[in-house]
């Protein structure tokens, strides 16, 4: 996890400017091999139009759509940025995140993957082959014909199960070192034993032999890892690579002299240049330069704050239009931002490690199979009066039967279902647990910018101005790449507008911007420098001469926003609006809402307190945020989400991540996560009932190898089937 | 009986076929993109001819 300032892309407002940081990204790697990941495909027509268009852009020697990870991978010429793509990508009507260039190998996960997909597929075939020589025993094979049978059962199950079965084997040998008991002890322990007394009854030529059963159980089992391996891996992977870390650089100025170090080298006292676009790597003073900087990030303030001489400002801030010098006050570890990935690393550490139903499951079920087959061994050796090998065997049979074929999918199987559900939605879940902390929320804050909004203003009063006026704005707005400016010209160019004809065009840093319009000045930018009088709401203003004229903004509703917040409170939740801005713009967005419940100005520990306060009111609470001063909140919450446009430090705290832009996956999945939890209890339910029929047959001695195979398979399949059921 | 003589070990070696066959195409990446098989199927492009090997696909 990192808490140094994110790349460019990470933020809205840094999209306007390009970067000093984002154009050394360019530097062309040879023959550079990008990894993208495109959360909204889905179909046949996304792979064709992508992979098409894409192979006919200068320098792309070929692109490949995964769809199952949604994930983009470009072979292109050197000189190729991913930008260049993501841009392309854009006009196509598809979002695109860059993901990190060291996993241009194949990853440790996917070779994991491929590892325990391997040995399901070698359990897989022999437990076919063992199978088919099984049916022939029970159709009836006597003597030597069984035997041989056996023997030949044994030769394939015996190699199978040391390579097959090293997964448990290594658990349970870890837990036994550490001296704890978990699942996976007792399974090994009826593998091994199961195997070696099946090995000699068939040596003495004895009825039954259980090689078919050991080969299965090892195969479901196996199954079930794979699919919770997967439901995790991939999603843990994603949000990684999706978080890709940057090394914190800072220019830093010395005798006239510039050179770019790592922030972790800078003492206090130095002086560092940041440039437009660029991050604040530092707390410190500014000491020459006038800008206007975002702190959106660290405060949830949609309105950029003018900085010039003698202004004090923190780590994580954003330049947005001029350059400055800022004195060091405090680097690396004393900065603001650094004391901030300190309570996240406090609220975490306290976090109390979640049971998982799977867990508790396991931790009551894992005694009872040896119990169970312990008690058999003793009793039939006390009833049969010391007839080891009748008493082995009945020991082994009630062990194979107790072995928790069923309890090993119940929860992966239904997990992977609503996973892979939400995932086609386009929500990430990140933690293997957060799905069932999900079904237990009843409470949900959401962060109003960037979250609930897209953190991008939008022009509210353009029908108010005549055309001229639209003209000159839009010309004068086009120069600049202030947010503002530039949402302004985006919306005027979208209504076909023309810029008019200006002459002497000049940004003046942290001001606005000025030319010369049929031999008048014309001005836009702050309200005082223009001449004009404030206004309370966001705004931008044109001086024409002495004409003054605002245009007003408001953050723009992410899609889904009020759908979710109404669907929410269909469900019975409280939903809490808190922010870092101010209460007008809170209030206004609380009201069209419909969120009666909301805070302006909280600072990120009042949000933290907030949700501590409500869980000791035994409320679990759903924290949807996506800013920096968010993070604490994200990981004190019980469960928490944050958007794909989120800075990496809050998502690397929150539990899901959104991958478009759209928020109604939200109530879907708090929907959903309620649904899988029925399913996974009622698949513990269903495996508990097979045990409870089956384990007195085993312990009556009825039980035999065709028994044991009956019941793990039919139980798998009615636990798998029900996963499906998910809706 | 005599029969299982030559029985047992077709079943074997054939069992070990299909398991190397499986092991191939678990190497060849055939199991990466299920859902974007699924998908290509539907795709016209590759319909005259084989899909060209990329040259991603031909370092595995």
């Amino acid at each position: 996890m990192s808490y140094a300032p994110a790349r460019p892309s990470a933020c809205p407002a840094c999209d306007a400017a390009p970067a000093a940081e984002a154009l050394a990204a360019r530097a062309p790697l040879p023959g550079a091999r990008l990894l993208l990941s495109v959360p909204a495909v889905h179909c046949a027509a996304c792979i064709s139009s992508i992979e098409r268009d894409l192979a006919q852009m200068d320098g792309v020697n070929s692109a490949r759509l995964n769809l199952t990870l949604k994930r983009l991978s470009v072979d292109a010429r050197a000189g190729i940025a991913a930008q260049d793509v993501i841009a392309r990508l854009d006009r196509l009507g598809y979002e695109a995140h860059e993901m990190d260039a060291g996993t241009l190998s194949m990853t440790e996960t996917e070779k994991q993957g491929r590892d325990l997909l391997m040995r399901v597929g070698v359990s897989g075939f022999a437990m076919m082959n063992v199978m088919l020589l099984s049916v022939a025993v029970w159709a009836g094979a006597e003597g030597a014909t069984r035997d041989l049978f056996h023997l030949i059962s044994a030769l394939i199950a015996i190699p199978t199960v040391a390579f097959a079965g090293q997964p448990f084997f290594r658990n349970a040998w870890r837990a036994l070192r550490a001296g704890r008991m978990d699942m996976d002890g007792p399974i090994s322990f009826a593998i091994i034993l199961t195997l070696f007394i099946s090995l000699y009854e068939s040596l003495l030529s004895g009825k039954h032999a259980y090689f078919e059963a050991v080969v299965m159980l090892i195969f479901f089992l196996l199954v079930g890892r794979y699919l919770d391996f997967r439901a995790r891996a991939v999603a843990r992977s994603a949000a990684q690579e999706l978080a890709a870390l940057e090394v914190p650089r800072a220019i830093r100025v010395s005798g006239g002299a510039e050179a770019t170090v790592s922030v972790a080298d800078l003492a206090v006292g130095d002086v560092v240049l940041v440039r437009p676009g660029g991050r604040v790597p530092v707390d410190g003073v500014v000491v020459a330069g006038q800008s206007e900087i975002d702190r959106a990030l660290l405060t949830g303030e949609t309105l950029p704050v003018f900085a010039a001489e003698g202004h004090v400002v923190s780590a994580g801030e954003v330049n947005l239009t001029g350059p400055l010098q800022v004195r060091v006050t405090a680097a690396g570890k004393d900065s603001s931002l650094h004391r901030m990935a300190d309570l996240v690393a406090n609220a975490e550490s306290a976090r109390l490690r979640y049971t998982t139903i799977a867990e508790r499951a396991a931790a009551a079920y894992a005694p009872t199979i040896p119990i169970v087959s312990l008690a058999a061994f003793v009793i039939w050796y006390w009833i049969s009066g010391g007839d080891l090998r009748l008493s082995m065997n009945i020991a082994v049979a009630s062990l194979i039967i107790t072995c928790p074929c069923a309890l090993g999918l119940a929860v992966p199987a239904v997990v992977t279902s609503a996973s892979g559900k939400l995932f086609r939605k386009g929500l990430l879940i990140k933690d293997g647990t957060a799905l069932e902390r999900l079904a237990e929320v009843d409470t949900v804050i959401f962060d109003k910018t960037g979250t609930l909004t897209l953190g991008t203003p939008a022009p509210t009063n353009l029908d108010q101005h005549g055309p001229e006026v639209l003209a000159v704005a839009l010309a004068l707005s086009e120069g600049s790449s202030h947010p503002l400016a530039q949402a302004l010209a985006r919306a005027l160019r979208d209504r076909g507008l023309v810029p008019a004809a200006l002459d002497g065009v000049s940004e003046v840093a942290g001001y606005g911007i000025e030319a010369q319009w049929q031999g008048a000045r014309v001005r836009l930018g702050r309200a005082a420098w223009v001449g004009a009088t404030p206004r309370s709401v966001t705004a931008a203003y044109l001086a024409i001469g002495a004409q003054t004229h605002a245009f007003t903004f408001a953050d723009q509703l992410r899609p889904g926003a009020a759908e979710v917040v109404a669907a929410l409170q269909a469900q019975g939740k409280a939903v809490k609006l808190m922010s870092g801005d101010v209460p007008a713009a809170v209030g206004d967005l609380a009201a069209r809402l419909g969120i009666a419940d909301w805070q302006a100005e909280a600072l990120p520990q009042d949000k933290a307190a907030a949700i501590t306060a409500l869980h000791e009111a035994g409320h679990k609470v759903l924290m949807v945020g996506d800013g920096l001063n968010d993070t604490v909140a994200l990981s004190v919450a019980h469960v928490s989400i944050s958007p794909a446009s989120a800075l990496d430090a809050a998502r690397a705290a929150s539990d899901m991540v959104l991958l478009g832009r759209d928020l109604s996956p939200v109530a879907d999945a708090l929907h959903l996560s309620k649904t899988a939890m029925r399913r996974i209890r009622e698949n513990l339910w269903q495996s508990g009932i097979y045990n409870i029929i089956f384990v007195p047959i085993a312990l009556f001695g009825f039980a035999t190898p065709l028994w044991a195979a009956f019941v793990m398979s039919i139980s798998s399949i009615t636990v798998t089937l029900n996963a499906l059921r998910l809706k | 009986m005599e029969v299982l003589a030559v029985l047992i070990p077709v079943s074997l070696f054939l069992g070990f076929l299909g398991l190397g066959a499986f092991l191939w195409s678990l190497r060849k990446g055939m199991y990466d993109d299920p859902d974007g098989d699924s998908q290509r199927i539907l795709d016209p492009r590759y319909d005259d001819k084989p899909k060209p090997v990329t040259p991603e696909e031909e370092g595995r």
